[in-house]
C-alpha cells in the first residue's frame, strides 16, 4: 500500500512538472502556431537567474539567497520579462512564416541564450542550495513523501486553478481562448493580437520560471540542459493533448508522467535503463490510436 | 508518365544537379589545394552534412512534413559500419554481445558504407510503414518518438553499442574526395527522386493532398517510399561521419544534430535541392569564420580574438536575421538552373498551400 501511494505521488509530482511545462508550450501554440522549441532555455535561464555570472566552480549565489516571498516574485518576473522580449524582438516578425521557419527561429533563439549562459557560467553544473527543509519527508497514510511533491503538486495545481479562472473569467482570457480557437475569426471581432500574444508569452515564462526553481530546488545543481528534457515531453505532451487544447496538454502532461514512472516501477531491473524507449513508443502508438491527439478541440479538425 | 513528357523534365531540371555537384567539386579542389588540414577536415564535415541535409530534404522537402527522426537513420548507418568494420580483435573487448558471424567480419570502408545505409532503409522501411499512416504535425512528433527510441536504445544497449560511451577504432578512411563523391551520390539520388513518378506524387500531395488523393494518388505509399530513399542517404552520411572521426557515440545523433540539420534545411530553403545544399554550405562557412576570429586575427600587428562561445551565438542570430527577412531560405525554394528561373517555376514552385498541414 505504501509502495503504491509512493508511486502515485511519484506520478503525480513528475506529471505536474511536465503539465506545467506543456502548458507554457500550448499556451504560444494555441494563438500563434508558434511551437516554442526555446521554452527549455528559458527554464535554464530562470535558473542561472539565482546565480552571479561567473566560471568559477563554486558558484556565487545571488538572487537565490533573497526569502521566498521576494525570490518567487523576481524570478516569475524575469520568466515573463524574457519571454516577453524574445516576442517583441524575434518572433513578433514571425507572423506570417510557415511554422517550420517559425519552429527553426525559436530553435535558434534557445541555441543563442543556452551558449549565452555558457559563455558566463561555463558548462559545469552548479551546486544551488534552496530551501533545503522541503527535501524533508512528511509522513502521509504510512508512506514518507517527500515535502518538495507535496509542494510541486499543490502548486500546479494551484496554478492550473488560477488559470482556469484567468481563462474562464476574464476578459483577457475570454480574448485568448477565442484566439486559440480561430485566430483570423478573432481578429476580426477586435481581438486585439499582439496584446494575447505578448500576455500568452508573459505566462508561459512565469510557467518557465516555477518550473526552474522546482527543479533547481529538486536537484540542488543549476545545469544549462536542465530545461531540455522537461521541453521535449512537454512538447510530446502539447501533440498527445490535441493541439490547441490547453486542458488536453495538461492531461497529457500528467499522463506522460505517470506512464515514466509506472514504467520504472514495473519494468524488470534488465529493461528499466530502456524506460524512455517504452515511453516514446507508447507516445507512437497513442498517435496511431488517435493522430488528432487525445483532447483534440473540434476547430483543430481539417476541413475539406 | 510517357517517355516523352520524361525527357522533357529532364531537360529542364538536368541542370541544377549538375551546377550543384560541380560548385561542390571547386570547393574540394580548392580546399585540397589551398587550405590547411583543419580546413580540410572542415570541407570533409560539411560534405558530410551536405548528405544528412539532402537526405533530410528527400523526405521533408518533397512530403512537406517535417521530420525530427532522421538523425536516427545516421545513428544506425554510423553503428553498423562501426560493427562491420572495426577489427575482430577489439570488438571481442568493447562489443561482446554482437552475434558471432558479425562479430567475426571485418569489411572494408567501400563494402561497409552500403550496407550500412540499407540497413538503415531497411530500418525505415518497417517504421514508416506504421509512421507513414499518420498526417501532418502527428507525423513529425511520431519521428520525434523515433528518435528518442532509438537514442535511448543505443545509449543503454551496453554490450553491443558501448553504451553511452564512444566506439573506436572505426579505420579513418574519409578524405575530401570521398565526402564529394559522398554528397555528389546523395544529389544524384535526391534529383532522381524529385523527378521520378514517387517524387512528382509526393510533392502533389505537399501542394494539395486531397486533389492528390482524388487523382488516386496513394499518399501514404509516395511518403513511405521517399522515407526510405532519405534513411538510405542519411545512413550512407552516418557511416561516412564516423569513418571521418573514427569513433561513435549516441550523443552524436542526438538532439543537438537533428537541429542543426533542420535548421540547414530550412536556412537554405527546405523545399529545394539547391536550398539544402546552399544552406550547408552557407552556414558552413559562417561558423568556419566564427571558429577563425574566435583563434584571433592579426589586423596591422593588432590581433583581435572574439571570446569563446562568440561562434554559436552568432550562428544562433545570423539564422534567426535569415528567417526574418527571408522566411522560406536563402534561395526562397527555388532550383539553380542554366536555364534560368523562368523554367523553374513550372517545375518546383513553392507552394503556399502545403502549410495548410503544418497548421
Amino acid at each position: 500500500m505504501t509502495a503504491v501511494l509512493q508511486i502515485i505521488f511519484d506520478a503525480l509530482s513528475l506529471g505536474s512538472l511536465y503539465a506545467l511545462g506543456a502548458l507554457g508550450i500550448a499556451l504560444i501554440f494555441g494563438v500563434m502556431r508558434l511551437v516554442n522549441f526555446a521554452h527549455g532555455d528559458f527554464i535554464a535561464f530562470c535558473v542561472f537567474a539565482m546565480l552571479w555570472p561567473s566560471v568559477d566552480a563554486a558558484a556565487i549565489v545571488f538572487a537565490g539567497q533573497l526569502p521566498f516571498y521576494l525570490l518567487i516574485p523576481l524570478l516569475l518576473l524575469i520568466g515573463a520579462a524574457l519571454s516577453m522580449a524574445s516576442e517583441l524582438i524575434v518572433f513578433r516578425r514571425f507572423r506570417n512564416a510557415n511554422p517550420a521557419t517559425m519552429m527553426i527561429a525559436s530553435f535558434a533563439l534557445g541555441f543563442v541564450i543556452r551558449h549565452l549562459l555558457l559563455m558566463l557560467y561555463s558548462s559545469r553544473p552548479k551546486s544551488i542550495t534552496l530551501w533545503p527543509s522541503l527535501g524533508l519527508p512528511v509522513e502521509f497514510l504510512g508512506a514518507h513523501i517527500p515535502m518538495l511533491q507535496v509542494v510541486t503538486i499543490v502548486i500546479t495545481l494551484a496554478v492550473l486553478a488560477v488559470l482556469v479562472l484567468f481563462l474562464k473569467r476574464t476578459r483577457y482570457g475570454l480574448e485568448m481562448r477565442a484566439a486559440a480557437e480561430n485566430f483570423t475569426m478573432a481578429r476580426m471581432l477586435g481581438v486585439r493580437a499582439n496584446a494575447v500574444i505578448l500576455l500568452a508569452f508573459a505566462i508561459s515564462g512565469m510557467l518557465a520560471a516555477a518550473i526552474g526553481l522546482i527543479l533547481a530546488t529538486n536537484s540542488g545543481t543549476a545545469d544549462i540542459g536542465m530545461g531540455a528534457n522537461v521541453m521535449l515531453i512537454a512538447f510530446i505532451a502539447t501533440v498527445i493533448g490535441g493541439l490547441g487544447s490547453v486542458p488536453g496538454a495538461v492531461a497529457a502532461g500528467f499522463l506522460i508522467g505517470a506512464a515514466s514512472v509506472v514504467f520504472q516501477a514495473t519494468l524488470p531491473h534488465d529493461a528499466r535503463v530502456f524506460r524512455d524507449a517504452f515511453v516514446y513508443g507508447a507516445v507512437i502508438v497513442v498517435l496511431l490510436v488517435r493522430p488528432q491527439g487525445l483532447f483534440a478541440p473540434r476547430s483543430a479538425r481539417q476541413r475539406v | 508518365m510517357t517517355m516523352s513528357q520524361r525527357r522533357s523534365i529532364i531537360r529542364q531540371t538536368i541542370t541544377t544537379p549538375i551546377i550543384l555537384m560541380l560548385a561542390l567539386l571547386a570547393i574540394a579542389a580548392l580546399t585540397y589545394q589551398f587550405g590547411s588540414r583543419p580546413l580540410n577536415r572542415t570541407a570533409v564535415e560539411m560534405f558530410i552534412n551536405i548528405m544528412v541535409v539532402v537526405g533530410l530534404y528527400v523526405f521533408v522537402g518533397n512530403s512537406g512534413l517535417l521530420s525530427f527522426g532522421h538523425i536516427s537513420f545516421m545513428c544506425l548507418g554510423a553503428y553498423m559500419t562501426a560493427w562491420l568494420t572495426i577489427p575482430p580483435v577489439m570488438k571481442s573487448i568493447t562489443l561482446k554481445g554482437l552475434p558471432a558471424w558479425l562479430l567475426h567480419t571485418q569489411l572494408p570502408m567501400w563494402a561497409a558504407t552500403p550496407i550500412s545505409g540499407a540497413f538503415a532503409a531497411l530500418f525505415a522501411l518497417i517504421v514508416g510503414r506504421v509512421i507513414m499512416r499518420l498526417s501532418g504535425i502527428a507525423a513529425s512528433i511520431a519521428t520525434f518518438g523515433l528518435l528518442g527510441v532509438v537514442n535511448n536504445v543505443y545509449s543503454n544497449w551496453d554490450s553491443v553499442t558501448g553504451g553511452q560511451g564512444s566506439i573506436v577504432g572505426i579505420p579513418p578512411t574519409m578524405t575530401i574526395w570521398t565526402g564529394w563523391l559522398g554528397a555528389a551520390f546523395a544529389i544524384v539520388i535526391a534529383y532522381l527522386y524529385s523527378i521520378s513518378r514517387s517524387g512528382l506524387a509526393l510533392r502533389a500531395t505537399r501542394d494539395e493532398a486531397v486533389a492528390a488523393s482524388a487523382s488516386g494518388i496513394d499518399m501514404v505509399r509516395e511518403r513511405l517510399i521517399a522515407f526510405v530513399v532519405s534513411a538510405f542517404i542519411i545512413g550512407l552520411a552516418g557511416a561516412a561521419y564516423a569513418h571521418f572521426l573514427s569513433i561513435v557515440n549516441p550523443g552524436a545523433f542526438y538532439l543537438r544534430t537533428t537541429f542543426i540539420a533542420l535548421s540547414m534545411l530550412v536556412v537554405g530553403g527546405m523545399y529545394s535541392l539547391s536550398g539544402a545544399v546552399t544552406g550547408v554550405v552557407v552556414l558552413s562557412v559562417l561558423i568556419e569564420l566564427f571558429r577563425n576570429l574566435e583563434k584571433g586575427v592579426s589586423l596591422g600587428g593588432l590581433s583581435i580574438a572574439l571570446p569563446n562561445g562568440v561562434q554559436e551565438i552568432a550562428i544562433g542570430i545570423i539564422t534567426i536575421a535569415i528567417l526574418m527577412y527571408l522566411p522560406t531560405g536563402l534561395t526562397r525554394n527555388r532550383e539553380f538552373s542554366v536555364g534560368g528561373w523562368l523554367l523553374q517555376r513550372r517545375f518546383a514552385r513553392p507552394a503556399q498551400t502545403a502549410l495548410k498541414e503544418l497548421n
